[in-house]
């Protein structure tokens, strides 16, 4: 069974790999509305200061729902996600794989991306490590709710801006939690709270959003 | 006990549902009229004016009674989508399907009259409070879930996925629910908070009560009419649609 | 090359009173089929009978209005790690990545499956289909008919009983339907199982069925 996951894992990757501009895509978008904030709201560094977080993780967001709809629909135009659902293990599983893959590939170049653009934005030492760690725990979430998404959308007319109304609103929560920690720092009080919470929903996204993808991957291939 | 269950399964036939639909519409939308013209009467001449409010607080008749039914329609509606998807039972489809304009409907106007009241309460039309941030999100939530039924072509898969939808909805919405107001008591000071009505009066009670009936009764209506057209269309081929057409020809 | 097992014994492949509707039109209903070991059954119909609908369904990708599909007397949803255990599917689509070379495919694929064999295998399968020297060479720069051969090349090496195969011969020339015929040949001789829709005859000896499926009705 790890075989399989493994096997496909390292395929999504090598995927990847062969065509970067993706990936880099995803990274360079993130960098790009996030430098633009500060020519829209203006250079004061006290207000960049204070708006960082939320700015950093709306970018994000923005980010992450820009590359979902890779997740699923090459395979389902080349009839690999057939193939797929042939594969004798449970669905939720490979899902939750392919999941993963898609969230090294384009939330964690975001994580690692985030102090950068928080210096620029005036963020301090402190605040840029809770900022770190909030996008480590906050993006996975991100990929598991935008697969359902991803998944519902599958061969849709309009699929791109669908999948904006349906998952952004379900963004809320990390939204709230993660930018919420970096407030918290910024103020002088412990981001613990906001993390733990951040840390239950990752688990319970985990455990129930890939059986609502893998549903979802089926109804759209029936 | 067998006998109450054998009847319900008897109104999952969409011919049998459309018959007793059409029977009990009338129905409804009339004992809805009479509940709003009491609701009114009551809210709007008989309940006395808010000692700080004035005669502004009156909003509250609309305002509580339709939050309420958004919450209570989006529930419904994810239970219904549940059930079709699950047990395949097409009426439920057609019942999920049909609540969520009138859901969507009662979320804006919600969203409407906390707007209003807002202006002479607070002197803003919109503030960020909890409330109102919540359901601006189940607004979206309810579109969505048309967007995606409209989106999708197949009848069946369009009812499936968007049953998913809700389904994903319900579960988050509690979530949501909970980190707004989580997000909105570390935002702000005090200031600010809806329907925090001084202890209200037993007729404000009774009023805001009728009103909510008188919702459910609109609703039910409504949502009947709206599936029974969407079963004829699901089942225009069949002989039962040909015969029940002809019959209502003037 | 002929003495790879099947990874499951070939069983009795049943449905029992399948209908299907698509959009408001009944394809089919009250359909029955058996298959058994070493049998092969031809899907003949004209275009719009349902006969892709069908086997999608048998190979239980969707599911249908009425009706079940068993292996082995198990429900096909029931199989514990679904019907992929049994069966391998080749519908109008190959299921190739246009970035990985034949090779990869291949392998990937196998792995992905649990059939894993050794690339050594692959190569083999990749020359008898007349693809020897392509396995560098990306999926996109496959002709069609090539591609098509890659695919076959796939589901051959996943060592399943049953076949399920959706215009297999279609953009492929006369040398490899011929290579082809004696593949499925041999597959029904060792008591493989097969479905398959085709315009083309299928020249297979043994046990052979056709299911003529009706042009599509409306629903009544």
């Amino acid at each position: 069974m790890t075989a399989s996951l493994f096997a496909l894992l390292q395929r999504d990757l090598v995927l990847t790999l062969r065509r970067p501009q993706d990936a880099l895509t995803v990274a360079g978008f993130f960098v790009v509305v996030v430098a633009l904030f500060p020519l829209g709201i203006g250079p004061d560094p006290e207000v960049l200061r204070t708006v960082a977080a939320g700015v950093l993780w709306v970018a994000a967001l923005l980010a992450v729902m820009l590359s979902l709809e890779r997740l699923f629909a090459d395979d389902y135009r080349d009839g690999s996600l057939e193939q797929l659902l042939l594969v004798p293990l449970p669905l939720a599983l490979l899902v939750l794989t392919r999941t993963f893959g898609h969230w090294l590939v384009a939330g964690l170049p975001l994580v690692l991306l985030s102090p950068l653009l928080g210096l620029q934005l005036g963020l301090e030492a402190r605040e840029i490590g809770v900022l770190m760690l909030a996008l480590l725990l906050g993006t996975p979430i991100l990929s598991l709710i935008g697969a359902v998404g991803a998944a519902l959308t599958l061969g849709v007319r309009g699929g791109g801006v669908l999948i904006a109304l349906l998952i952004l609103p379900l963004y809320v929560p990390p939204l709230i939690l993660g930018s919420g920690a970096v407030d918290a720092v910024m103020h002088g009080s412990s981001a613990q709270a906001h993390l733990s919470l951040l840390g239950a929903l990752l688990i319970f996204a985990l455990v129930t959003t890939p059986w609502a993808t893998a549903a979802a991957v089926r109804i759209m291939l029936d | 006990m067998s006998r109450t269950r054998i009847q319900w399964f008897h109104f999952t036939a969409p011919a049998n549902f459309y018959d007793l639909a059409g029977r009990l519409i009338p129905a409804f939308a009339l004992l809805s009229v009479i509940l709003f013209a009491m609701g009114l009467y009551l809210g709007l001449w008989v309940a006395p004016p808010d000692y700080q409010q004035g005669d502004s607080y009156r909003i509250i008749y609309i305002h509580v009674p339709v939050a309420w039914m958004s919450m209570f329609l989006y529930v419904l509606m994810a239970i219904y989508a549940g059930i079709g998807l699950i047990w395949r039972i097409k009426m439920a489809e057609v019942m999920a399907k049909s609540i969520a304009p009138t859901g969507a409907l009662f979320t804006f106007l919600a969203l409407w009259t906390g707007a209003l009241w807002g202006r002479p309460t607070w002197g803003v039309y919109w503030v960020w409070d909890a409330r109102l941030t919540s359901e601006l999100i189940l607004l979206f939530l309810f579109l969505g879930y048309m967007a995606l039924h409209a989106a999708i072509e197949d009848r069946q898969r369009a009812a499936n996925a968007s049953a998913v939808l809700a389904l994903v909805g319900v579960v988050n919405v509690p979530i949501i629910y909970f980190s707004v107001q989580w997000w909105n008591t570390l935002h702000q000071g005090a200031s600010i908070t809806v329907t925090q009505a001084p202890t209200m009066a037993t007729i404000m009670w009774v009023t805001i009560l009728i009103m909510f009936l008188a919702c459910w009764m609109y609703s039910i209506a409504v949502v009947l009419a709206r599936a029974r057209t969407e079963i004829l269309e699901r089942e225009r081929r069949a002989r039962w649609v040909q015969e029940r057409l002809e019959s209502e020809k003037p | 090359m002929n003495q790879e097992r099947f990874l499951h014994p070939p069983r009795e492949f049943r449905a029992r009173g399948l209908a299907v509707e698509r959009g408001v039109r009944l394809l089919f209903s009250a359909l029955d089929l058996t298959l058994n070991p070493g049998q092969l059954l031809q899907v003949a119909g004209p275009n719009g009978s349902g006969k892709t609908t069908l086997l999608r369904m048998l190979a239980g990708l969707s599911r249908p209005l009425e009706g079940t599909i068993f292996w082995d007397g198990q429900p096909l949803e029931r199989l514990e790690e679904g019907p992929g255990t049994c069966l391998a599917y080749l519908g109008h689509q190959n299921a190739l990545k246009d970035d990985l070379t034949t090779l990869e495919n291949l392998t990937y694929a196998g792995r992905l499956d649990g059939s894993a064999g050794s690339p050594d295998q692959a190569l083999v399968m990749l020359d008898r289909l007349g693809l020897g020297g392509y396995e560098e060479v990306p999926a996109r720069y496959l002709s069609q008919g090539q591609k098509r051969r890659v695919a076959l090349a796939r589901l051959l090496l996943q060592k399943r009983p049953l076949w399920i195969l959706d215009e297999p011969y279609a953009a492929l020339d006369v040398h490899v339907i011929e290579v082809l015929r004696t593949t499925f040949q041999d597959h029904i001789d060792r008591g493989g199982m097969l479905i398959i829709t085709t315009h083309q005859i299928v020249d297979i000896d043994g046990d052979c069925q056709t299911l003529e499926l009706a042009p599509s009705q409306r629903s009544a």
